[in-house]
């Protein structure tokens, strides 16, 4: 006996507000078996005390579902972004380094507004449109194995993982980065959302649209989900190959 | 214009392989020659200077398509931020040496193009031939730096001819990624001996 009780050290990048200066500060906390990084800031936000024994404010952190499928607790731990639910210290070499995913507006401590992320599924049209002056009735049916296929690509949760990832969604450039495409691709294979496929293409052919990707594949190496958003961009640069001879030569047709 | 980004990043995919990619494959062969003794260079160099309307050609094959790739190219390249060290992937790395590739590619070419072409064009050289290369390369420095050109150029093409098939919606899954991955990977082993060999043929 007489060894020293097993300690986790964690350094966190904080700042108080979206313009204040960052600051990085250590925790040191107790072990326990399976905790996970969210446990971790359970653990400091009800004991706020950092490694030099001062008391400090309690870290904040976005988090909701606790089993990867929320996407609100994306953080960037050790370099790379991810959920933090799912982050087991076990598996993280120490001291663990959290940082908040910078390519978004970060509101305080790890907390980050995603907003971009969800203005661009607008901007791109990702719904589909079915209502009409009278009751249009059901739609067109999808094949069950495209049904199955299609559901991988609506697994994403808007965490960001992606655009953090990526090495051109960054301040110098407008590029909505790879989850709002990959949804394009989703709401184009729908049959019904098919009726509107060269609107969202035209979307996706705009300002900061697809032809931004400079095909670095970061986003389909961090992607939580494992969304083939590489696929997805590559295949959407077809269907918008297409759509821009389309355009140019002047085709009436827009809609199979 | 709407789509004007659109574009303008496909005319970049598209004239990276065509013309460009095109004649510095053929300018490469016809540098081989080189291997084959000097009348043999010289021979051929005078064939390709002498072509029928051959200003126009350079003009609307080599200057005004290479200008837009390489100042497009460097818009490109500076608006990116690498994290390689971060996100340490195949891809990554390679799309990180696309742009160091092509901003090092901008200031060799530059300095090709005026110790070579230029030269002639305001008459200090009547061609550009053996001996001019010869006298180039005999300095050990200009070898080492003529080497990495050749070299970042094969590279820059073969991964842009990667990427080209992305960007214009050729390869889409993971598996015809790879496969051109392969492909690209042989183009650029065959380019580079074909102008490293070459290069070697001077000295």
């Amino acid at each position: 006996m007489g060894e020293a009780a097993k300690t986790v050290i964690f350094e966190i990048e904080r700042r108080n507000s979206t313009n204040e200066e960052s600051y990085m500060e250590k925790f040191e906390l107790p072990y326990r078996a399976n905790m996970n990084v969210i446990s971790a800031l359970m653990e400091i936000r009800r004991n706020p005390v950092n490694m030099e024994g001062k008391k400090t404010t309690p870290v904040t952190w976005d988090m909701n579902c606790l089993e990867e499928v929320c996407g609100a607790c994306s953080m960037v731990i050790n370099g790379k972004a991810r959920q933090s639910c799912t982050a087991l210290v076990d598996q993280l070499e120490q001291p663990i380094r959290l940082q908040p995913m910078k390519t978004f507006p970060v509101v305080r401590d790890l907390v980050v507004d995603r907003s971009r992320m969800f203005d661009s599924l607008k901007k791109v049209k990702a719904w589909i449109p079915i209502d009409g002056t009278h009751d249009l009735g059901e739609g067109p049916r999808m094949p069950e194995r495209k049904r199955q296929w299609a559901y991988e690509l609506s697994k994403c949760m808007t965490c960001g993982v992606c655009l953090e990832a990526c090495p051109n969604v960054n301040d110098k450039s407008d590029f909505i980065g790879p989850a709002p495409l990959s949804q394009v691709r989703l709401m184009n294979a729908h049959p019904t959302g098919a009726m509107n496929k060269d609107a969202r293409l035209n979307a996706i052919m705009g300002e900061g649209g697809l032809a931004s990707c400079g095909n670095s594949q970061n986003c389909v190496e961090s992607c939580p989900k494992g969304i083939p958003l590489t696929t997805s961009i590559a295949a959407l640069n077809r269907d918008t190959t297409v759509q821009m001879f389309r355009n140019f030569f002047g085709s009436d047709r827009m809609v199979d | 214009m709407e789509n004007r980004e659109f574009l303008l990043r496909r005319l970049h995919s598209l004239l990276g392989i065509i013309p460009i990619g095109l004649f510095l494959t053929q300018h490469l062969i016809v540098n081989h020659f080189a291997t084959q003794g000097e009348s043999s260079f010289n021979n051929a160099s005078h064939f390709m200077a002498n072509l029928p309307f051959v200003i126009f050609l350079e003009i609307f094959v080599i200057y005004l398509p290479l200008l837009y790739h390489a100042f497009y190219g460097l818009y490109i390249a500076f608006t990116s931020k690498h994290n390689v060290g971060k996100y340490s992937y195949m891809r990554n790395a390679l799309f990180t040496a696309q742009r160091y590739t092509g901003v090092f590619l901008v200031i060799f070419i530059a300095w090709h193009v005026f110790e070579t072409r230029f030269q002639v064009a305001i008459g200090n050289a009547a061609e550009a031939d053996f001996n001019m290369m010869e006298n180039i390369l005999s300095n050990p420095l200009m070898l080492a730096f003529y080497i990495v050109g050749v070299v970042a150029a094969t590279f820059h093409l073969a991964n842009g001819l990667w990427s080209f098939l992305v960007t214009w919606g050729i390869t889409q899954s993971e598996k015809a990624q790879r496969g051109a991955t392969y492909f690209t990977l042989l183009v650029f082993v065959v380019l580079s001996v074909i102008g490293i060999r070459a290069l070697f043929a001077f000295v």
